[in-house]
């Protein structure tokens, strides 16, 4: 897929990078010439991905982050700054899932995934729209890329609580794109609703289904989420890094504020 | 290369959006076939590619010259793998103030071309799959009071589009269709309809909508042409029933 979306020259700070979906985009981005900060609570994952990117070529260094703090959303930034010389692709992918019925959730757990998958949203696009806008120590405006979901679209038993993170996500985006437009930040933000994708995340839905009684056994969990997806196969970790890369181009440099649903069809009906 | 070896249809691609979009598939690859009801504006857009184009006369709302045009190409190309159902029309009226006829006109063309163009597409495609491009509009997801038919006919691309999505999955056809939601872009159709306006009017709505963009500005045709790209290869290949939003932040307000 030569020419596609080009990115180099710019750098890319992306999040839950050691695995799934994040490790994807990260390939996905270094393949289009884009400088990487890799970061994931599992540093390990994340150093050994930035090793294996460098070999073959590309910019990349990993560092720990834990989403959830504050003081480390800061660090981070301003070390992808130093270390990249700059910031220009944010792709806020790290995330949790929390299942079960919701009369059964219980508060800690719920606002603990709100924490993950929220909280970590508006603190990334915070700390990166100070250093991005005009005049931040980046300064070359860019593209904020925030991993939603599906579940942020449509209703789904045993979905509620991450649903509920999902679909904040889903409105952070647009009110951040709206605040950076009128602000003349240049700075644009997307979200992306992928469907059931293959990875460890995507695994733990049949077992939530088969836990809150919806399904028999992982086996017919499966077979009730691929009868949900009209293309007839759940979705691969590349198909969501492909429109990562496409929305972090300047291919995409007239969309913001909007939802990219890469779901295989399963909410179009 | 991203769409090397694709042959691809793009109707009214004389003009605006759709000759951005032929000339962005060219450059990724792809034969491409220009059509448009002005078939001088589809020979100039072909001629500027080369080798990698040719143009057709087509009035989309011509059930008989869909089946013709796409005969054409299956006689020259033995296939067609891209179809983007571009050709469109805005007139400007409120609901009070629109003719039978306009609205007639209005959706003869903007939805009624895109059901027929999908409908003979799907017949030639179903063998061996393909990527069909209806270009709705974000006025297919908001209203505007100025537009009534064209927010009606573009509306109507955009469910429609699903309808054929879900079919096409259904019967285990390798066709995915999606649709595009342009904001406002600098093109002649949107100029020519502010042009009807009268000068105060058409300042005011300018002004109006201009300011209503959160990016500021009217987006340019290539940013148009480049989600088309990505829609007809295949790097989307897990989109299907699925909406482009490409509108500078237009409808996120």
């Amino acid at each position: 897929m030569s020419g596609f979306a080009d990115l180099s020259g710019k750098v890319a700070l992306v999040t839950g990078a050691a695995v799934g979906i994040g490790a994807a985009c990260a390939k996905e981005l270094a393949a289009a010439g884009a400088k990487l900060m890799l970061t994931d609570i599992n540093a390990h994952g994340c150093e050994q991905l930035a090793g294996q990117l460098s070999e073959a070529g590309a910019t990349a260094f990993a560092g720990a982050q834990d989403v959830t703090d504050e003081q480390q959303w800061q660090q981070t930034v301003t070390s992808t700054v130093e270390q990249c010389g700059g910031l220009d692709i944010l792709v806020n992918n790290a995330g949790a899932y929390t299942g079960g019925l919701l009369v059964d959730n219980e508060l800690e757990a719920v606002r603990k995934v709100h924490q993950i998958n929220v909280e970590s949203i508006f603190l990334g696009m915070k700390y990166a729209a100070q250093v991005m806008q005009p005049g931040g120590s980046a300064g070359r405006g860019g593209s904020i890329i925030n991993l939603s979901s599906v579940a942020g679209l449509i209703g789904v038993p045993g979905h509620t609580a991450y649903g509920s993170t999902k679909g904040a996500v889903r409105l952070y985006t647009k009110h951040a794109a709206v605040e950076f437009g009128r602000l003349c930040y240049g700075i644009r933000v997307n979200s992306i609703h992928p469907g059931v994708i293959e990875t460890a995340m995507g695994r733990m839905v049949f077992q939530d289904l088969v836990d809150i009684g919806v399904s028999e056994n992982l086996e017919e969990a499966e077979q009730a989420i691929l009868d949900m997806i009209p293309l007839g196969n759940i979705g691969a970790v590349e198909d969501i890094a492909r429109m990562t890369r496409f929305l972090a181009s300047d291919e995409a440099s007239y969309c913001t504020g909007a939802e990219f649903v890469v779901d295989g069809g399963m909410t179009a009906g | 290369m991203r769409v090397e070896g694709k042959i691809a249809l793009v109707t009214g691609g004389g003009s605006g959006l759709g000759e951005a979009m032929c000339v962005r598939l060219a450059q990724e690859g792809a034969v491409v076939v220009v059509t448009d009801i002005n078939v001088e504006s589809a020979e100039r857009v072909a001629q500027s590619i080369g080798d990698r184009a040719i143009a057709m006369q087509q009035d989309v709302a011509d059930e008989a010259r869909w089946a013709a045009v796409l005969d054409d190409i299956v006689e020259r190309y033995g296939q067609l793998d891209v179809l983007v159902n571009n050709a469109g029309i805005a007139l400007v009226g409120t609901v009070e103030d629109t003719t039978l006829e306009d609205w007639r006109l209005t959706n003869s063309i903007n939805l009624d071309a895109v059901f027929l163009g999908t409908r003979e597409a799907i017949k030639i495609m179903k063998e061996r799959g393909g990527s069909i491009i209806n270009i709705s509009s974000v006025e297919g997801i908001i209203g505007e009071q100025k537009i009534a038919a064209y927010n009606a006919s573009k509306g109507g691309v955009r469910i429609f589009t699903k309808s054929a999505a879900l079919h096409c999955c259904d019967q285990g056809y390798a066709i995915r269709v999606n649709s595009v939601h342009p904001g406002f872009i600098e093109t002649p159709m949107v100029s020519g309809a502010i042009d009807t306006m009268g000068e105060i009017e058409s300042e005011a709505f300018t002004t109006r909508i201009v300011g209503n963009i959160p990016m500021g500005h009217m987006g340019e045709p290539i940013d148009v042409a480049n989600g088309v790209l990505y829609l007809a290869s295949d790097e989307s290949k897990y989109m299907t029933g699925s909406e482009l939003v490409i509108d500078g932040g237009y409808i996120a307000r």
